[in-house]
């Protein structure tokens, strides 16, 4: 190496420069202009990274991996009525998808029906709008429950919006012990990026909490939560603290289990996870690989967990929605595809891609159908899926892979000297570094430190993409007269019942998952259970 | 020597994407502007009241939720409702091209669309409001 330095590229520096002084990650990490085998020197294969579906699932969560199965192919979808969405998601099945996402609009997930005031405008606009059961029954028609698998990205409402997929499921005739899917149910990030709140922090860890006891008992395959980094990086962080304020959310949902008085090992193989996929191919491939080490540490060693399967971070991946250009949008489908690509080499279950329009709209069908075919591609034509964690091994992705995990621990020890995770967002100290880090981001645009392909360099003069998908104002009214029909018929003194018993249930320590299952079979609306838990645990307001 | 140009920047609807909003906040803050940012969730009528009383020049409005255009043109109407349509407002998010005649027809003065900078946005208030 020496050798090399002093002779060979000696020789060159002098006569011509690097293109920079210095080469950094996206997290500042500070890249080596080679990686040899003396940056693998402390590396212990075994203890280090170790075997496919074995501690620490360095290399993945199974011993095939995609040499057994695919990882699942889950587009997010969902937009203006149940009626429409049902129809896209029957698209997409037979265009080869192997798994349902569901977008809800913005009223649903912060616990509104359609006809509110605050819903005004928001109604369908960007995910389906969901008010009663009734609208569930009609997202689901024809699409047998016990085959697929759901995700819901739901937080708040998340045990309103599981307790209607679990009656829809008995009304097909399929009981809730099969049923398969995730609830996102990850409130702590939306404090600290996305937004959906609607109690206070403690209030909503018994929620959630409430669905991890119940879902042990009764809907044991489903994954209960997907802690998710996705948006703490699509609001502006880094890599690296991506994988930190994640983990650190992790931690903080598993210690309210245990206080909340549940055993590790009961719940903790229903924990899953959701990152995002960003432009940098290798450290992402890297923060895969060390997110999935360092949180099989964080449950064994720290929790003791005993089960092998409460030690595997299982995610799903969802490519970088920032990064997509309204300039030159087809560029976006080569974007997409590489970001897609570093997920599959760093060993996702599930994956959605993005489709190239979305910096302008939800996609239209056709755009959904090149980025479900990125996959494919992927899966089918790349070969990446015929072996396991193919780029294991490579001094450079070994050595991103620890520093990713070293200045992770270090943000993950600074946060629990604040006090855990609810502590550093409740202080807004989360929050103000992800916005540090998205500024430096935009910056580094402006300045052109940072090169993003025709939108500060390679230009074109060019009309804006017209053909997109608009959602009708209709839509809005439509949902209205639905929802008014559904109240006219349904038993009142039932529902007036139930939500009494929601309510006792809130205000004492009983679990409040099956008050809810009754109220939504009975027709309560989305509405009026989020107002009766909002009577009882009062409503957070951002700082 | 001029005061300092003050900016309210808002985000109307249930939208929760403030990265930008922060982002543009942040760097009409480093302009040398006086900036006050709402927060999310905020309905026409507060943000209306919150320009009123912070006697800003300007209302930078944000949504990427596609309410746009229920939202934006409540707040230039609630504004002239109460005598202060010399407050100005301008918009950005995920604002389809199409919707832009619309929402100028409305009052909102001009719309910044995904990959516009924050050098473009302190250009254009720099230009628009008398100090």
């Amino acid at each position: 190496m020496e050798r090399w330095e002093k002779t060979t590229l000696n020789k060159v520096l002098s006569k011509s420069p690097e293109r920079e002084p210095s080469f950094k990650t996206t997290s500042h990490i500070e890249l080596k202009r080679l990686f040899t085998p003396l940056d693998m020197t402390d590396l212990d294969y075994c203890k280090d990274l170790g075997f496919p579906g074995e501690f620490p699932f360095t290399r993945g969560v199974q011993p095939t991996m995609y040499r057994g199965r695919l990882w699942t192919m889950r587009q997010y979808a969902g937009f203006a009525t149940p009626e429409e969405t049902n129809k896209r998601y029957k698209y997409l099945l037979e265009h080869g998808q192997t798994g349902l996402s569901v977008a809800f609009d913005l009223p649903t997930q912060i616990g509104y029906d359609s006809d509110h005031p605050l819903s005004d405008g928001e109604v369908g606009k960007v995910g389906v709008a969901i008010d009663t059961l009734k609208d569930m029954e009609i997202l689901f028609d024809g699409i047998p429950l016990d085959k697929v698998s759901t995700s819901m990205t739901i937080n708040s409402t998340a045990a309103i919006l599981l307790a209607m997929y679990i009656a829809v499921a008995e009304k097909q005739g399929v009981k809730s012990e099969i049923l398969q899917g995730t609830i996102q149910n990850d409130i702590l990030k939306e404090y600290a990026a996305r937004g959906t709140y609607i109690f206070p922090p403690l209030e909503s860890m018994r929620i959630v909490t409430d669905l991890f006891a119940f879902c042990k008992d009764h809907v044991q395959r489903w994954n209960t939560i997907s802690i998710s980094g996705y948006h703490m990086r699509e609001a502006g962080c880094t890599a690296v603290q991506e994988v930190a304020f994640t983990l650190a959310d992790g931690i903080a949902y598993v210690e309210a289990a245990i206080r909340a008085g549940l055993d590790v090992d009961s719940f903790a193989s229903r924990l899953a996870f959701f990152f995002c996929c960003h432009n940098t191919f290798i450290e992402e491939v890297a923060k895969f690989r060390a997110a999935r080490r360092l949180w099989s540490k964080i449950m064994k060693e720290r929790f003791k967990a005993k089960r092998d399967d409460s030690c595997m971070l299982r995610f799903h991946t969802q490519t970088a929605g920032c990064s997509l250009t309204a300039q030159q949008p087809d560029n976006n489908v080569v974007r997409v595809a590489f970001q897609a690509l570093a997920a599959v080499l760093g060993g996702t279950q599930s994956l959605h891609t993005n489709s190239r329009d979305e910096a302008y709209a939800l996609p239209t069908e056709d755009s959904v159908r090149i980025a479900l075919r990125t996959q494919q591609l992927i899966a089918y034509e790349s070969g990446v899926a015929d072996m396991i964690d193919p780029l294991c091994g490579s001094y450079a992705v070994e050595a991103l892979t620890n520093e990713i995990e070293k200045k992770a621990v270090d943000y993950i020890e600074k946060i629990e000297a604040m006090g855990g995770a609810i502590k550093a967002i409740e202080s807004g100290y989360i929050q103000g570094e992800i916005g540090e880090s998205a500024y430096q981001y935009q910056k580094e645009i402006e300045t052109k430190k940072r090169i993003v392909v025709g939108l500060n360099q390679f230009q074109v003069e060019e009309e804006p993409l017209r053909d997109i998908l608009r959602i009708k104002p209709e839509v809005e009214q439509y949902q209205k007269e639905k929802l008014a029909r559904v109240k006219k018929e349904r038993d009142h003194a039932k529902v007036k019942d139930d939500l009494a018993v929601l309510k006792k249930a809130a205000q004492g320590t009983d679990n409040v998952i099956p008050p809810i299952l009754e109220a939504v079979k009975g027709y309560a609306t989305l509405g009026e259970i989020s107002d009766t838990l909002r009577d009882v645990f009062g409503e957070y307001r951002e700082r | 020597m001029p005061r300092k140009i003050r900016v309210l920047v808002a985000k109307p609807g249930l939208d929760g994407h403030d990265r930008g909003a922060k982002v543009i906040a942040r760097a009409l803050r480093d302009a040398g502007m006086e900036v006050i940012y709402t927060g999310i969730r905020q309905t026409p009528d507060q943000i209306a009241n919150a320009a009123i009383q912070e006697s800003v020049d300007i209302v930078g409005l944000s949504s990427l939720s596609g309410a746009h255009n229920n939202l934006f043109p409540k707040v230039v109407q609630i504004l002239k409702d109460k005598g202060a349509e010399d407050i100005l407002v301008f918009g950005g998010g995920i604002i389809p091209v199409d919707d832009i005649p619309g929402l100028k027809k409305a009052g909102v003065r001009e719309i910044f669309q995904p990959g516009a900078s924050t050098e473009d946005i302190i250009k254009y208030i720099r230009e628009n409001v008398k100090v």
